[in-house]
């Protein structure tokens, strides 16, 4: 399937954007019908481990993640700055693209570090002449993860 | 010295002085005596190392170890230091070889921790090398002895230390006999660094009060409440401690009206994947969360089919990290083993209900430091003697951990509760 690379970038763009902006509900508008979302660390990847960090392999159980987040859970009290690299097209089935990330974390001090790093692995689909994401598999360099992870990478 | 037996304010450690959380001097004390002291630390599962030569890396406080199988099948365990000039013998986390040889000299160790070879020993050409004298055999890797539970291995550096069995005591070592009654099979590894003391983790697992408070989770969602039947139940010495609790023991009105005066929601949201909490049991008992932690940094834990192993690692008196090994059985149909991934999703750093523990630790750490003369309250569940509690609105286990941290670093008071 081709696909317009300038889509592709849109979606990468709006995907850290909404983050950033703690867009969450916004956010889940991006993903497909029938969607899949998983952090991994890499150590785990490379040695063909199943474990996630976040295993969400339905749209309602990242639905449920969202509203965990916004109704129970309680975390360190800061804001996200994603930078997400150029998009390689990686072919297969589908739509198919790995683009490296990284996401600074600030708190409400102003002081800013590197929270995680890794690439994301998407398979995108087209729904309605809108690119949506199917299937994202976020490979976590940055496994030993600083406190804990709360809003999605 | 700062820090002795009179730094307690109170004989049943209900109250814990800051210091003990911050000065270096006790950091330093608590790596000779109690990480390498008279106590089993968990170091890892057979199952990791299935063949000779399978290797690991992990450690017992700041120490780091290597544990191998040996050509006979054997678990071994070592100290992961060059007996030469104290480099890292094994520098990678895992993998399989027939020898550990050191980069930097290449001394070269056998899988059964015996020095095997050493280059230019003879020096070249009858110079150099060293004296005929040097004895070999007095100078392999550090010996740790180990032992197995179930395919989960102990390792200990004190070799008076008691039998592990004797350690654990009959309650923790049912625990750890009932999670590995069949042979296990790792699903992966998390792993997470939290700026903060290491003791007060070793203290969170075993508080049963903040469970169902800090994880709001738990309760907005239905998966656990302390209205459930369940308690806290340690060993002879109170070192270590079981928080256990049954599914389906209490009901969602008597739950809703005992947590009438906590601000937290308690309306019960339903998830939209209900299978997220759904305990299948898998047992012939009704435990669906059992947290067994064996004294000072080992944690085992099961939170309704996610299964899981917790080694707190310190990393200086500021930092610890937890490495936590997730689990199921090797028979467990893929079903039940997508059920134990979807379930991961529980616990962790990214944990629905165990993410917060990583702030709450933090900040506590924080706002603790400037004062270490005052102290926190441990008097939930009462104060006094300490013991085992049919009931889950208590922090008893707390003070367990602090008398037999109190008996090892020798500042334990005369007339103190144990």
């Amino acid at each position: 399937m081709t696909v317009d690379r300038a889509l592709i970038h849109d979606l990468l763009a709006e995907y850290g954007a909404l983050l950033d902006a703690a867009r969450y509900e916004e956010w889940l508008g991006l993903f497909a019908g029938e969607c899949r979302y998983s952090i991994v660390p890499r150590d785990n990847h490379e040695r063909g481990m199943p474990a996630g960090l976040i295993f969400c392999d339905s749209r309602a159980m990242l639905e449920d993640r969202i509203m965990a987040l916004r109704e129970a859970n309680k975390y360190n009290i800061h804001s996200d700055r994603h930078l997400i690299g150029l998009p390689r097209l990686t072919g297969g089935d589908g739509i198919a693209i790995e683009a490296p990330f990284a996401v600074f974390q600030t708190d409400q001090e102003g002081a800013s570090h590197l929270f995680a790093t890794g690439i994301y692995r998407d398979r995108l689909t087209m729904a309605a002449g809108c690119l949506k994401i199917r299937d994202k598999l976020i490979i976590l360099d940055t496994f030993a993860v600083p406190t804990l992870l709360a809003t999605p990478l | 010295m700062i820090v002795s037996d009179k730094i307690w304010p109170a004989l049943d450690y209900s109250r814990v002085p800051f210091r003990l959380y911050h000065d270096p001097e006790v950091y330093e004390r608590e790596q000779r005596q109690i990480f390498a002291g008279p106590v089993w630390n968990y170091l890892g599962l057979e199952a990791e190392i299935p063949n000779p030569g399978d290797f690991r890396a992990t450690c017992i406080g700041e120490m780091p170890i290597i544990f191998n199988r040996d050509p006979a099948g054997a678990v071994r365990a070592f100290v992961n230091r060059c007996a030469h000039r104290g480099a890292l013998v094994r520098r990678e986390l895992a993998g399989n070889a027939r020898e550990h040889i050191c980069i930097y000299h290449q001394w070269c160790y056998g899988l059964d921790g015996r020095l095997t070879a050493i280059p230019f020993r003879r020096g070249i050409r009858g110079q150099g090398g060293l004296d005929p004298s040097f004895d070999m055999a007095a100078h392999g890797l550090r010996w740790v002895r180990v032992d197995t539970i179930g395919g989960a291995i102990f390792g200990t550096l004190a070799p008076d230390a008691e039998p592990l069995a004797d350690f654990l005591g009959p309650p923790i070592l049912d625990q750890i006999e009932r999670l590995f009654a069949r042979p296990v099979q790792v699903l992966g590894y998390n792993r997470q660094r939290i700026r903060a003391n290491w003791k007060l983790y070793a203290e969170n697992t075993r508080d049963n009060y903040h469970a169902s408070l800090l994880h709001e989770f738990l309760l907005t969602f239905g998966l656990d409440r302390s209205t459930q039947k369940g308690g806290v139940r340690m060993d002879r010495r109170h070192r270590h401690n079981i928080t256990w609790a049954e599914a389906d023991s209490d009901s969602p009105d008597f739950a809703r009206e005992a947590y009438s005066n906590a601000r937290i929601r308690n309306d019960y949201l339903s998830l939209q994947e209900p299978d997220l909490v759904a305990f299948r049991r898998e047992r012939d008992d009704s435990l669906n969360l059992v947290v067994t932690s064996v004294f000072p940094s080992s944690v085992f834990v099961q939170i309704s089919n996610s299964l899981a192993i917790r080694q707190i690692r310190p990393r200086g008196v500021d930092e610890f990290e937890v490495f936590q090994t997730m689990f199921g059985y090797a028979d467990d149909p893929p079903e039940m083993t997508h059920h134990r991934l979807r379930q991961a999703n529980l616990v962790g750093p990214a944990g629905l209900v165990s993410m917060e523990d990583g702030e709450a630790i933090e900040i506590a750490h924080r706002a603790t430091k400037p004062d270490p003369d005052r102290a926190s309250i441990i008097e939930l569940g009462g104060a006094g003697v300490i013991s085992d509690r049919d009931y889950r609105v208590t922090d008893v286990p707390l003070r367990g951990f602090w008398s037999y941290y109190a008996e090892l670093l020798g500042i334990e008071p005369a007339g103190a509760v144990r």
